[in-house]
């Protein structure tokens, strides 16, 4: 096989840290090549240096593409070349159609004018090549993230891509979108199409590619035939130890139950006839995990928000009880007071300020906790910022640190100091660990198995059921808006649920 | 200076760490300074006379009150262009009240300042509870105020106002130390005359910032902060005391304090406080740092948005009456484009457009380099022309200023 791209002994150095550490890459024509390591080992940096970001001379070594030796400046040098790469964070404009982002930038136009029978015509295409069924002319904002991510790489297959870079494509995505996404790489490699996908998750590694190349700290570690390779041997080479087990142990201990909703129902904010949560009831016992499964748009989110202070949706009913008396979780601040967290799946958006520190958002959301008749005590704050960084092992060099300057992981870690210094009774994450890397996902489970054990009660909100398996004692599945099934722990399995949602 | 600059020197590369990060604060300062220094050179001294510092302090006053309003409201990620006419409008007001209807001077102040409170009121609450954008509904507002206040005078300049409606602008404090004492003081200075009041306050002002700045470090150190570096403090704080005592000098040389010095200068106190020390200031730049975060954090982020409004309201009320107690007569005209030099103010002061950075400090330091431009430029017998140019450039050349510097450090 020829190889159609080689990266060789590239070193990328920023002021006081090496990012890459003459870091070897060589993926052959018409392969799927994953790469493989913790946030911050250096994958991202290295796709940038393949597309130009940083252009050619700010790194040493040399890039070998298509029989040449590429110097690429902009971005605009690599896909002139058919280097496409999608991002994590998509750039799409959300005001704008699907059709017009695709052909943002390359309209199909004739002198100047656009072409929209045309354009129409060939994102439909696109569309039904991605398995995404949304018409084109539907604005970008009102579809979710995972939609987005298909729209995304529809705009790449509109350009003629020989090389398609997917940086943690399904990280947003639902188990079976995730499917129809790799299946999509798996076609795209038979038309010809050369694939480079980053990923945390090792099942879809496993699923696609035919090479893997493991980075850890700037440097390439290992490059590995994907055929019999197992998830064991990737973790150990990224985390650089053995993760025998993924989840850390945890001996179930529940309490009396805190946390009860009875028929819960929640119109959409914005389509009055559409119910999107329809007479959710559950429990949750002090000390006990329990997991929330289901597909994207299957109205998880929607609940933990509707439950939170209203902060979704109209037309709320139904009964919450704390402790078996009915409590007023209408706004937020009653809802924390009440002893309700809530971690959003979105902490980038939702749940830091990133401009901010450290320390200012931990105490965000109980600054009574360190203020005396509303003047704050900032000696107070440092302290309880750094009890929670010591508690969470969060690595910053300081409690000022701006948040926006801290790794995924870490950031994760500060949102649920913020949470943990309200001393809430009922936790509910969503997509605690999101983007995340495996080292970084191990600390915050042992986070979570930590608060059970202090007898709090735990709702976590999860799109990999792997994660749920592994951390919850009882997992609800839910499925458009209903819950459709309660599974307790030994008796869960992904198949269990998978065939509770489809036969729905 | 040169002692201190000595010891600066000394420092290494902790003070230049240290300086990189907070160039924006140092920087705001030195400018402000060396705009002083260069007027000074440029004017032969005129810019320093003591008559001149005074008028710089009345001419500038109500636009750092309401600067200090703006800020909050650009911090929590909002504007108001309406301040310009509301404070006209209030002037109106209080200038039919007192003027035409004979109204006690005391209630027309109080009615003045809930009527800017209710005007503050009624704009917040589109913006805060409607989600109606800021710019448009104090673009509204603008236009609104703008004829209500002619409305209101039918065209014609009202006035004089009664002294003790007066006083509030141009009344000075009066000395404690009879002349028969200050007098022979001064001489030994080679003055006519001082007012040991002013003196003393300067004095006292300086005392207590040295103190606050000494419990804040040792406050600091005790939680293990890694604060501003030790000679840096003390540079700062010898250069900030120095203006102090200067300004307190040349002030006391004249007729000591204004009344409004005192006014300005309490508030300005107060909003710093506010701003950096209290739950609530923390939560206006939560709100304008991340809206959707700081509410789902628990922050009544509506009512916060409509409090900075009412607040605002309040102050451009109290600057109104300032203003038209200075002019002693309330006209159509009054407050007509202000609003732009508060704002301004508060982008030059270091306050980004999108919300949730920005100080006090800097909003009225930053007014006060508007004011002393204006000033100086005044005596020099600039045109309009050229003054409106050069200050755009000034403006822009902050703004550029502050994004160079967060590029340089990302």
């Amino acid at each position: 096989m020829t190889t159609i791209l080689e990266m060789r002994d590239i070193t990328k150095e920023f002021p006081g840290v090496k990012a890459l550490d003459r870091v070897n890459l060589s993926v052959a024509k018409g392969e799927i090549h994953a790469i493989c390591g913790e946030n911050g080992a250096g994958k991202s940096t290295l796709m940038k240096v393949l597309s130009g970001v940083y252009p050619a001379g700010s790194y040493d070594g040399e890039i070998h593409y298509d029989g040449d030796l590429a110097q690429f400046r902009t971005l605009n040098d690599s896909e002139a070349r058919g280097i496409v790469i999608i991002h994590q964070e998509l750039a799409l404009i959300p005001q704008l159609s699907i059709a017009e982002n695709i052909f943002l930038g390359n309209e199909r136009a004739r002198n100047g004018v656009i072409d929209w029978n045309e354009t129409y015509r060939r994102t439909e295409e696109l569309l039904r090549k991605v398995g995404l069924r949304e018409s084109p002319g539907t604005i970008v904002d009102t579809i979710g993230v995972g939609k987005q991510q298909l729209v995304e790489i529809a705009k790449a297959l509109s350009k003629d891509v020989k090389l398609l870079i997917l940086d943690e494509p399904t990280a947003a995505l639902q188990e079976n979108d995730s499917r129809k996404l790799l299946d999509l790489m798996l076609e795209l490699k038979a038309q010809g199409v050369t694939s480079i996908i980053i990923s945390h998750k090792l099942n879809e590694v496993r699923y696609v590619a035919d090479t893997v190349t493991v980075i850890r700290d700037g440097t390439t570690v290992s490059r590995l035939d994907a055929k019999g390779l197992s998830e064991d041997k990737i973790v150990h080479d990224m985390v650089g130890r053995d993760m025998s087990n993924r989840y850390p142990e945890r001996i179930p201990a529940p309490g009396e139950t805190v946390l009860e909703v009875r028929d819960w129902s929640v119109w959409h904010p914005d389509q009055a006839e559409r119910k999107v949560i329809d007479a959710v009831s559950f429990h949750v016992r002090a000390g006990e995990v329990v997991g929330i499964a289901g597909l994207m748009g299957s109205g998880r989110t929607e609940l933990a928000m509707s439950l939170f202070g209203r902060s979704w949706g109209r037309n709320i009913s139904g009964e919450a009880l704390l402790h078996g008396k009915p409590v007023d979780l209408s706004t937020v601040s009653g809802a924390i007071a009440a002893g309700m967290a809530y971690v959003t799946e979105d902490r980038k958006h939702l749940g830091l300020i990133l401009e901010e520190s450290i320390r200012f958002n931990t105490t965000l959301s109980n600054l009574k906790g360190v203020s005396a008749g509303g003047v704050l005590n900032e000696g107070e704050e440092t302290r309880v910022a750094e009890r929670y960084r010591a508690q969470m092992a969060t690595r910053t060099p300081s409690v000022m640190q701006k948040v926006g300057n801290l790794s995924g992981g870490n950031q994760q870690k500060v949102v649920l100091a913020k949470w943990l210094f309200t001393e809430p009774e009922v936790l509910i994450l969503d997509e605690p660990t999101r983007g995340i890397d495996v080292g970084a996902k191990y600390e915050i489970y042992t986070i979570i198995n930590a608060l059970a054990a202090q007898g709090k009660a735990v709702i976590m909100i999860s799109s990999e059921m792997p994660e749920l398996l592994g951390m919850c004692d009882r997992i609800y599945v839910m499925n458009e808006g209903a819950f459709v099934g309660e599974l307790a722990a030994a008796e869960a399995s992904q198949e269990r649920i998978m065939s509770l949602i489809v036969t729905e | 200076m040169t002692m201190q600059s000595v010891e600066t020197s000394t420092g290494g590369g902790e003070i230049r760490a240290y300086l990189k990060a907070h160039m924006r604060d140092y920087g705001l300062l030195l400018a402000l300074i060396a705009i002083m220094v260069f007027f000074q050179l440029v004017t032969g001294g005129t810019l320093m006379r003591p008559v001149n510092i005074t008028n710089l302090f009345l001419q500038n006053s109500y636009i750092i009150i309401m600067a200090l309003g703006m800020l909050i409201v650009i911090v929590s990620g909002n504007i108001d262009l309406s301040v310009g006419s509301v404070m006209g409008f209030v002037g109106a007001f209080a200038a039919v009240m007192i003027v035409e209807l004979h109204m006690p001077v005391s209630l027309t102040i109080a009615a003045s300042l809930l009527m800017g409170a209710a005007i503050g009121a009624a704009q917040g609450y589109w913006i805060a509870y409607w989600k109606i954008p800021s710019f448009i509904v104090t673009l509204a507002g603008m236009l609104v105020f703008r004829g209500a206040s002619l409305w209101l005078l039918d065209g014609q300049s009202v006035g004089p106002f009664p002294p003790s409606f007066q006083l509030m602008s141009t009344g000075f404090i009066p000395d404690i130390v009879p002349d028969t004492l200050s007098q022979p003081l001064a001489a030994i200075f080679g003055l006519v005359k001082i007012n040991v009041l002013c003196m003393g306050f300067g004095i006292a002002a300086s005392v207590a910032l040295v103190w606050m700045g000494l419990r804040a470090r040792a406050r600091e150190a005790a939680y293990g902060i890694v604060g501003e570096p030790v000679n840096f403090f003390w540079l700062r704080t010898l250069v900030v005391i120095g203006a102090i005592l200067f300004l307190c000098f040349k002030l006391a040389t004249f007729r000591g304090l204004p009344n409004v010095f005192i006014s300005m200068g309490l508030l300005t106190v107060l909003y710093a406080f506010v701003t950096q020390n209290t739950t609530i200031g923390r939560r206006i730049y939560a709100l304008g740092g991340n809206e959707k975060a700081a509410k789902l954090s628990g922050i009544k982020t509506e009512r916060l948005t409509f409090l900075a409004f009412v607040n605002m309201g309040v102050l451009a009320a109290f600057a109104g009456l300032i203003f038209a107690a200075r002019l002693n007569t309330a006209t159509p005209k009054g407050g007509y484009g202000l609003e732009l030099d508060v704002i301004a103010a508060v982008f030059i002061g270091g306050a980004s457009a999108s919300g949730g950075t920005g100080k006090v400090i800097g909003a009225v330091v930053g007014a006060f380099i508007m004011g002393v431009m204006n000033n100086g430029m005044s005596i020099m017998g600039i045109g309009i022309d050229y003054q409106q140019m050069i200050k755009g450039l000034v403006l822009l050349s902050a703004v550029i200023f502050d994004v160079y510097n967060k590029r340089k450090q990302a």
